[in-house]
């Protein structure tokens, strides 16, 4: 039995006096792909976002494998590290090139060589099928391919596990295909991945555990056959009647 | 001096009026130019102070600017000239405490130009940077400050046409810049329009030299982020 790579006990976040996460326990192991689905304003970005404390959770502990996430600064930055994130809206450096964004944090945060860190760069734009978009600016880039920079950038870290924050939402509909295909293949190569998402089909086919958030508490867990296919909760089955 | 009475406009422009204002010019341009540099480089870091999380250094940064732009120039530069020095013993000499006032007075503006640049980067990029790892201040260095240099052009340019035209109030201190020979040379030949008009083509001239630089930059960038 391994150390699961994400433990979260208790997690409680107020925002104001807003409580958004009412007690959150969620164990992420090795290899495992959670989609986490749910309406919107259910807490579920705000969970992703508290897992590399983007947001500070108000209650509660996450450990990364055996270490309690948070503390200071530069702990927290090395930590960060081993986490990847990709955002809803990509959010790439747009002064930067596709392998200036891909490359920036290995240079900065690891102090990789210049000549490593473009090489590990190209082999990564390689793998989400951009190697003839390498010297562009995000710009000129579609959305898709804005969002598959974002994924290589992510992985230039090596990360231990990947949080993906409604990547697909932001894009046009025929571009979430060749998005979802990157993470699927993600997937298949073993890597574990917390998928905040709308895409039922994708929670379908791909994740080993699909979490129902509700009003800022996990409503339902399980195989994505049995939550999706014969959800137990009736707030569950409202929520998959609305968007399936 | 009876002499100067006959003179045509233009002979006195010519012989009297441009060449003592061409000296005042380049002392003006110098105060514009070494209190600009001066000021923008205080200006920036007053700026991270003023965003900091730090409460130390943020309120006192906020108060600066707040104290400094609530204030008239022409009280800051009699201040530096003649209540700091006895406050802080040291002599200061007119040159230099012009620079030192017209400076701090354009820092607060610059910190709040640099400020507002740098608040209206969008959010994503700084959670981006922090999610790899990068530290605040490397963030801040690599990701976030390089993206304002376009849109802080058109503000800066303004302020530092602004900081020309205030050099004019060091002339209370009795340098010899534009504004002050001004004054000299049409009280001298009791003849102050021609004197004027002339003095309000130097702070023209070096406005619209700026608004050229400005433009050429801002082209230049443009070009090479499309």
């Amino acid at each position: 039995m391994t150390t699961p790579v994400l433990r979260i006990e208790e997690l409680h976040k107020y925002f104001g006096k807003n409580e958004v996460l009412k007690g959150i326990n969620l164990t992420v192991k090795m290899g495992e792909v959670v989609a986490v689905i749910g309406p919107s304003g259910s807490g579920k970005s705000t969970l992703l976002r508290c897992l590399n404390f983007l947001e500070t959770p108000t209650a509660g502990k996450i450990y990364f494998k055996d270490e309690l996430l948070g503390g200071p600064e530069k702990e927290l930055n090395r930590q960060r590290s081993h986490i990847g994130m990709v955002f809803q809206r990509f959010n790439l450096f747009p002064h930067k090139t596709a392998l200036g964004n891909v490359i920036e944090a290995p240079l900065k945060v690891k102090g990789m060589a210049k000549a490593e860190a473009v090489a590990l760069g190209e082999k990564l734009l390689h793998r989400v099928g951009l190697s003839d978009k390498m010297h562009e600016y995000p710009g000129r880039l579609s959305g898709g391919q804005q969002q598959r920079v974002a994924i290589a950038r992510a992985l230039a870290m090596e990360p231990a596990v990947m949080l993906f924050d409604e990547a697909t939402s932001a894009l046009d509909p025929e571009l979430v295909g060749e998005v979802l295909a990157v993470m699927h293949t993600l997937a298949s190569e073993g890597m574990t991945m917390v998928v905040v998402t709308h895409e039922m089909g994708f929670a379908k086919e791909v994740a080993s555990r699909v979490v129902f958030m509700d009003g800022g508490v996990v409503v339902e867990e399980g195989k994505p056959a049995d939550v999706l296919g014969n959800p137990q909760h009736p707030r569950t089955r409202e929520f998959l009647r609305k968007v399936l | 001096m009876g002499d100067d009475v006959s003179l045509t406009f233009w002979q006195f422009s010519q012989e009297i009026v441009i060449p003592r204002l061409l000296e005042g010019l380049g002392l003006t341009v110098q105060l514009t130019l070494l209190s600009g540099v001066c000021g923008i480089v205080l200006g920036m870091i007053i700026a991270v102070a003023r965003i900091s999380r730090n409460p130390v250094l943020r309120y006192p940064a906020a108060l600066y600017v707040t104290v400094v732009r609530g204030t008239p120039l022409l009280l800051q530069v009699l201040f530096v000239y003649f209540a700091l020095p006895p406050l802080i013993d040291i002599r200061l000499d007119a040159f230099p405490a012009g620079v030192l006032a017209l400076s701090l007075n354009a820092a607060a503006y610059f910190t709040e130009i640099f400020r507002a640049a740098i608040q209206s980067i969008d959010k994503g990029q700084m959670e981006a940077a922090r999610a790899l790892g990068m530290g605040y201040a490397v963030a801040m260095r690599r990701i976030v400050i390089p993206q304002t240099y376009r849109r802080l052009i058109p503000p800066i340019v303004n302020e530092l046409s602004a900081l020309a035209k205030d050099t004019s109030l060091v002339s209370s201190l009795a340098l010899a810049e534009v504004l002050y020979i001004t004054q000299r040379v049409s009280a001298k030949y009791l003849r102050p329009w021609e004197v004027y008009i002339w003095a309000a083509a130097c702070y023209l001239v070096i406005v619209l030299m700026f608004s050229a630089i400005a433009r050429y930059c801002e082209t230049h960038l443009a070009r090479r982020e499309s």
